[in-house]
């Protein structure tokens, strides 16, 4: 009896425990301009209005990685149609944030339709290479587009308005809007998880074949998550190019997409608030070990095959396993 | 026209056949250790540094693919026993972040070695010049040479996968690995020859192409892709799929890259037909896939998962 009670409850105290997690990152979020600003160092801000955009796609990715099984190796691909939504718009004459993000968004839905119906045909690794494949397709597109720089890419003359208003004009505006986002995406992400719809997901990935006997169809839910995901990654997408003001494929390239596998991974899979911690940690261990050597890439690559090899459970594996955190689940 | 043609079916053929190559040893990896490699590009590109290097310390260009060959050997064993060994038994996800690793350790080291400036490999004195093929038309004996030997090693393998023993065992191992693994094969050491199997053909397409490209970081990195698309088009652990797949994927990228625009000014005017197919043309092989696999999900030659 009490056993049953225990198995009832425990997924609820890990759900409130990751909420609490999140509550935690948001408000030392929300802390890190002033204190940047009393260091009297605000380069700080850029460097933070960057982490959360990552911070937003890594948890899209791990929307339909950690949730669906989908190992998307090309969600760079969204967070291109993002930052280029904001530059060809942009050359227009639009310059308005929402309609940006309206369009990054609509773009990204129609692609992630139909390379999703196509991907989700096959699953495994053959999954995993053909989102590649696609993500490679993209960016290959935009190497070629020479309206807008191709290879070079092309800098941005402002940062977008608000609704008419020059929010994004200083860099504090610039990182709070970007926060306020993440933050509204992440209860969306965390409504969605923990809907009608995030259940069906969930057991799909456990197992498809269960679930299609009890009268789901696995295809329609995993496209309908792949979708969204792909459209929330290119949000982050649109905030990255009002970050750098500057856009080119470079974002785009594979090994962003590799990138942001590893944040998901580093920080926990199918976590949501974990993903935002492991876009810090990713990012930090970025800009430290790019201070420390120009081979950085050497040293991160090694510490990502260690990882591999000896915690298998990202942080939050090592976490547990050090006792620290319970083990969920 | 014409000659512009058969120029460019011929570059896609010499094309083809090193995809084939590193396709080749990526799908028996992938079908019989159901292990995703994105470090496969890496080793092309170890390949053609190999031999770059022993090629100039002897001064010959044989000498140097002399050499370069149980370099080759023992750059994939040591990466089978030190890494790949322990990934087996995990999730494609752990795979996926793993070789992911491998690639950025392996561009960097490469970097730290022997400089970021491309470096170039002497052309072998009998392969130098061209020769007539039609009429005005000429093609560099190299060229040429890259395509027999292609062939040759691609029907050696083809006699080893179905005629041999360890070829037998590479089939059943693709078919079903507990099984095989039941029936008494070591298991470990099949997969072992596997991989260095694959090392070994990747390492050999990228010291074929050393003579006729610079030998530079990214060289993997733009054939790792293609490659992936050749052995999804194929169909995952079939050597027939990924030799059929690299010669498709190999044609319609080279011919394609060059005709489409051509064709395209039949059916708009030419300023646009141009710049229509500039965007077009690296999309060519990616839209091929999505068709091909729209059609049959498991590749050409894949058995159904």
């Amino acid at each position: 009896m009490s056993d049953a009670t225990a198995t009832l409850t425990a997924p609820r105290r890990a759900l409130t425990g990751r909420l609490k997690a999140a509550l935690v990152l948001f408000v030392l979020f929300a802390l890190m301009p002033p204190l940047a600003a009393a260091l009297n160092d605000p380069f700080y801000v850029l460097i933070g209005t960057r982490i959360l955009a990552f911070a937003i796609a890594a948890m899209a990715l791990d929307l339909i990685l950690g949730y669906g099984a989908m190992v998307s190796f090309g969600h760079a691909a969204y967070l291109g149609f993002g930052t280029y939504a904001v530059a060809i718009l942009a050359s227009w004459g639009v310059n308005d944030l929402v309609l940006q993000i309206l369009a990054a968004i609509a773009i990204s839905a129609i692609f992630a339709l139909v390379t999703g119906a196509i991907s989700l045909r096959t699953k495994g690794v053959y999954f995993i290479m053909i989102t590649l494949a696609f993500g490679q397709m993209a960016f290959f597109f935009f190497i070629s587009l020479s309206a807008y720089g191709g290879d070079d890419g092309v800098a941005l003359m402002q940062r977008s308005t608000v609704l008419g208003m020059d929010l994004l004009k200083s860099d504090f505006g610039l990182y709070y809007t970007t926060l306020a986002i993440l933050v509204a995406l992440f209860v969306l992400c965390h409504r969605i998880v923990g809907s009608r719809f995030g259940r069906v997901l969930t057991g799909i990935r456990e197992n498809p074949t269960r679930m299609e006997a009890i009268g789901y169809s696995p295809f329609r839910y995993q496209l309908t998550a792949f979708v969204i995901s792909g459209c929330i990654t290119a949000v982050a997408g649109v905030m990255l190019a009002n970050q750098a003001q500057f856009v080119s494929p470079a974002f785009m390239s594979w090994h962003r997409s590799g990138e942001l596998i590893v944040m998901v991974v580093l920080g926990g899979v199918g976590t949501l608030a974990g993903p935002i911690a492991g876009a810090v940690a990713a990012l930090l261990l970025e800009e430290w070990l790019g201070a420390l050597s120009e081979h950085w890439k050497l040293f991160f690559g090694v510490f990502l095959v260690l990882m591999v090899l000896f915690s298998p459970r990202g942080i939050t594996g090592l976490l547990e396993k050090a006792g620290i955190a319970r083990r969920q689940e | 026209m014409m000659n512009l043609f058969v120029l460019q079916l011929l570059n896609g053929v010499q094309l083809g056949v090193l995809l084939f190559l590193i396709a080749a040893g990526l799908t028996l990896v992938f079908g019989i250790m159901d292990v995703i490699n994105l470090a496969h590009g890496v080793l092309y590109m170890v390949g053609a540094y190999l031999i770059a290097t022993f090629a100039a310390a002897t001064g010959s260009f044989w000498w140097g693919f002399l050499l370069m060959l149980p370099a080759a050997v023992l750059v994939g064993l040591i990466l089978e026993f030190v890494v790949m060994r322990r990934l087996y038994a995990r999730s494609h996800l752990d795979q996926v972040l793993a070789t992911f690793g491998l690639v950025m350790i392996a561009t960097e080291a490469v970097k730290i070695i022997w400089g970021t400036a491309p470096l170039s490999v002497p052309m072998p004195d009998v392969f130098s010049g061209s020769i007539p093929l039609m009429g005005p038309l000429k093609y560099p004996v190299y060229r040429i040479a890259i395509i027999v030997a292609g062939l040759a090693v691609g029907l050696g393998l083809f006699v080893m996968v179905n005629y041999t023993r360890v070829g037998m065992l590479l089939r059943a191992g693709a078919t079903n690995r507990s099984t095989v693994s039941a029936l008494g094969v070591d298991i470990n050491r099949l997969f072992a020859v596997v991989f260095t199997l694959g090392a070994v053909l990747a390492c050999l397409a990228g010291a074929l192409v050393a003579p006729i490209l610079s030998v530079d970081t990214g060289m993997g990195e733009s054939v790792l892709i293609l490659t992936f698309v050749v052995v999804v088009i194929g169909g995952i652990g079939s050597v027939k799929g990924a030799f059929l797949g690299a010669l498709l994927v190999a044609v319609v990228d080279t011919v394609g890259g060059v005709f489409g625009p051509i064709w395209l000014r039949e059916i708009m005017d030419p300023a646009a037909a141009g710049q229509t197919g500039r965007v077009l043309a690296p999309m060519l092989v990616y839209i091929l896939m999505a068709v091909i696999l729209s059609v049959k999900p498991a590749g050409l030659f894949g058995r159904t998962a």
